[in-house]
């Protein structure tokens, strides 16, 4: 079972950003630690050195997007609909436009997030997910980010079925 | 008796003049001529926008149409120019929309643009015709709503890799309707979708249409439309090229393809469904440039590609291609003159991909006409080096990449001195040169000694001693371009050898160990140039003179210390050095 320690690991930065090594990182600074005497007797390894291999920025970020792309349509369900649709998540920026998006492929409503009393209190359908581990998640609670890598598949479900979903 | 020519005559002979090399020359014979060409010369290129100011340019040259800058050091390309360093648009973009109101084009490359400067260029230039933003930052597609709305003669918007800070897709429905003057566009670089119909109708009034660089947002399915509008392109760049398999997709792809008569060039290739790549089977014949670098798709599928286009003159695709690619490469291009190979994992020690030297060796081998090489590889040998370079020795750049810094001849466990020494000494019109791998003071002796038309150098992790700088700052008389990282390179050298400086455009040393002090004694002795030293971890102000500073770069220039540098930076103030003891 994939306990996607990754995800909940206590690390600075932003949950769901992968760890990348320091070169990938755009913009980054050159290491504190690298004077020129240690560069010259001991080879850095070389995810530590930042600039090399000379590749640039751009194509870097051009390779790895694609790798991050791969398999980002999900199925989603909807109670009462005869047959299931699929999304490519990777279509949408964030929570709105999903929401969006979903409303008008199942011509429904679902409405927005709320962030204060976390749901989708006074809406007739509540949105739901399936994530890595095969729970059912309610949408919106984690950053999007988060959600794009460990969404698995969509449910939207009938309001009064999500009881116990902090709705 | 004195005869002169008038100056109309002097200046219509001058308008045969071309090459910059050429126009200063003539600029030197006399005053008069000097008046004449400056009257009369159009284009200008800066290609280190600090070397000179802004007023300077439009003062000595009034009647310029197209200006060319280039900003930042090539090696900001790999994230070793910390932000903020420099390289603004703005205070020439200001001068230049008061002095040059029949500008008609601005090309830029690792500049630093606003999108209040996009606006400017819009609305300040009646007959703008280009803009060409290569590596650029700073701005966002608002800026570029301003240049399709305003800029009513727009033959050319070039975005080529340049960080937008993408807002929306939107800006491009501000090109007008009237607006069918387009020859060429690149929004290549761009993450977010465009109005895809806003992008047909563009297509569609444009006859001069020759360049067309989509980005990864424009879906394969659309693309066909797309060409159906525009067969006369000689240019392609595609969107994302993978569709699922839907037989009706291919079809039109294939058949709009076959309609593109003029079609040369192809690029773009985002998530390659490698089902639709000979979609563009009618093309390939008359292919001349193909940029699979983006195309993660494996060897077979790409050498079946490249074996359909003879006449194909510069490749560019990752190391996917492996050797037996490149040996068909070397099987049927018998034109090829560039050769880009870059590597699809480079942070991993074993990438799995069996591309080595020999493909290199096969390539130089079998295609007569190659001039130019960059080569991402994990082995490397002197004897191969040798061979390539008795092969080629018309080639005018030469980069090689082993990925592992400090990598010996794998097969004799030396350093790679006498491999590099072949090809400068074959390569006698050798202009560009990147080394690595595991390299000694040596090899630079031989460059010194035989690179003589070598124009510009970059190394990284080699060397032993200051005698190696020394080699090449000595030898190497037409090196314009130098740059350096990680390398036991100190004071010596560059002291000894300081008058070479103000003959460079530049020198970027960054790892090295090159002290404060001499920092300071080269910029007291060199009014001509401006030491720049680059330190984000210390104070500038407490350093020793015996500190070896982190990053260094001095160029020559006729505009004094800039002005806008932020904290991390100091050009050595002159006048500070001589003051205190």
């Amino acid at each position: 079972m994939d306990l996607n320690y990754k995800a909940t690991e206590l690390r600075l930065g932003l949950p769901g950003t992968d760890d990348l090594p320091a070169t990938m990182k755009s913009k980054k600074r050159s290491s504190p630690e690298m004077c020129p005497d240690e560069s010259r007797s001991i080879p850095p390894a070389k995810s530590q050195v930042v600039g090399w291999p000379p590749v640039r920025c751009y194509r870097k970020n051009a390779l790895q997007g694609k790798k991050m792309e791969v398999g980002s349509y999900v199925k989603v369900s909807m109670d009462g609909a005869p047959y299931l649709r699929k999304v490519d998540l990777r279509v949408y920026k964030s929570y709105g436009e999903l929401m969006k998006g979903l409303e008008e492929m199942f011509k429904c409503i679902i409405g927005l997030y709320n962030e204060k009393e976390l749901g989708y209190n006074g809406s007739m359908h509540a949105p739901t997910y399936e994530d890595k581990e095969g729970d059912w998640m309610l949408v919106g609670d984690v950053p999007w980010d988060m959600f794009l890598t460990s969404c698995k598949r969509l449910r939207i479900m009938k309001a009064n079925e999500a009881k116990g979903l902090a709705i | 008796m004195v005869y002169s020519l008038p100056e109309e005559v002097l200046e219509h002979v001058f308008s045969f003049i071309t090459l910059d090399k050429d126009r200063n020359a003539v600029s030197l014979v006399c005053k008069s001529w000097y008046e004449i060409e400056r009257w009369c010369r159009r284009r200008i290129f800066v290609g280190n926008c600090y070397a000179v100011s802004p007023s300077i340019m439009t003062r000595r040259f009034p009647e310029v149409r197209s200006v060319e800058l280039k900003g930042k050091p090539h090696f900001a390309d790999f994230n070793l120019v910390p932000e903020g360093w420099g390289g603004f648009a703005c205070p020439w973009i200001s001068e230049m929309s008061r002095a040059y109101p029949w500008l008609e084009e601005i090309r830029l490359k690792r500049m630093v643009v606003t999108d209040e400067s996009l606006e400017l260029i819009s609305t300040s230039f009646k007959n703008f015709k280009v803009l060409v933003l290569s590596s650029c930052e700073g701005f966002s597609t608002d800026g570029l709503a301003a240049i399709a709305a305003n800029c009513r003669n727009l033959r050319k918007l070039d975005l080529r890799e340049s960080e937008v800070m993408d807002l929306s897709g939107h800006w491009l429905s501000h090109f007008p309707n009237t607006c069918t003057s387009l020859e060429s566009l690149n929004i290549a670089c761009l993450g977010s979708e465009v109005s895809f119909s806003a992008l047909e109708r563009l297509v569609g009034r444009s006859p001069n249409l020759k360049i067309l660089r989509l980005n990864r947002a424009v879906p394969l399915e659309k693309l066909s439309t797309l060409l159906c509008r525009a067969p006369q392109l000689v240019e392609l760049g595609t969107g994302a090229y993978s569709s699922g398999i839907r037989s009706d997709v291919y079809s039109s792809l294939s058949k709009a393809f076959l309609g593109c008569k003029e079609l040369k060039g192809l690029s773009g290739f985002w998530d390659v469904d490698p089902s639709y790549l000979l979609a563009f089977y009618s093309v390939c014949s008359r292919l001349t440039s193909l940029n699979l670098s983006y195309a993660t798709i494996r060897s077979p599928d790409i050498t079946k590609v490249i074996s359909q286009c003879p006449n194909l003159q510069r490749l560019w695709v990752l190391d996917h291609v492996e050797d037996s690619g490149l040996n068909a490469v070397a099987l049927s291009c018998k034109d090829l003159r560039e050769l880009r190979v870059f590597p699809s994992d480079p942070y991993i020690a074993d990438a799995n991909v069996t591309l080595t030297e020999q493909g290199l060796v096969s390539v130089s081998e079998g295609c007569p006409k190659l001039q130019s090489v960059l080569y991402f590889c994990r082995q490397m040998s002197n004897s191969a080096l040798i061979t390539i370079a008795r092969n080629r020795p018309n080639l005018i750049c030469f980069r090689l990449c082993v990925i592992e810094p400090r990598a010996p001849d794998y097969l004799t466990l030396e350093p790679l001195d006498v491999g590099f020494g072949a090809i400068v000494e074959h390569c006698k019109e050798l202009r560009r040169l990147s080394l690595s791998g595991l390299l000694t003071d040596r090899v630079f002796e031989y460059i010194g000694r035989h690179a003589k038309r070598l124009e510009m150098l970059s190394i990284a992790f080699a060397g032993n001693s200051d005698l190696g700088l020394h080699h090449v700052l000595s030898g190497c008389d037409g090196l314009r371009k130098l740059e350096i990282r990680d390398c036991p390179f100190g004071d010596k050298a560059l002291l000894a050898n300081v008058a070479k400086l103000e003959t460079m455009r530049s020198l970027w040393m960054s790892s090295c160990a090159v002290s404060y002090g001499a920092c300071k004694f080269l910029s007291q002795k060199m009014p001509m140039l401006n030491v720049e030293v680059i330190d984000e971890n210390g104070s500038l102000d407490s350093r020793f003179d015996s500190c070896p500073v982190e990053k260094l770069y001095i160029y020559r220039t006729v505009a004094g210390p800039r002005s806008d540098m932020p904290g991390y930076i100091r050009t050595i103030d002159r006048d500070r050095v001589n003051t205190i003891s």
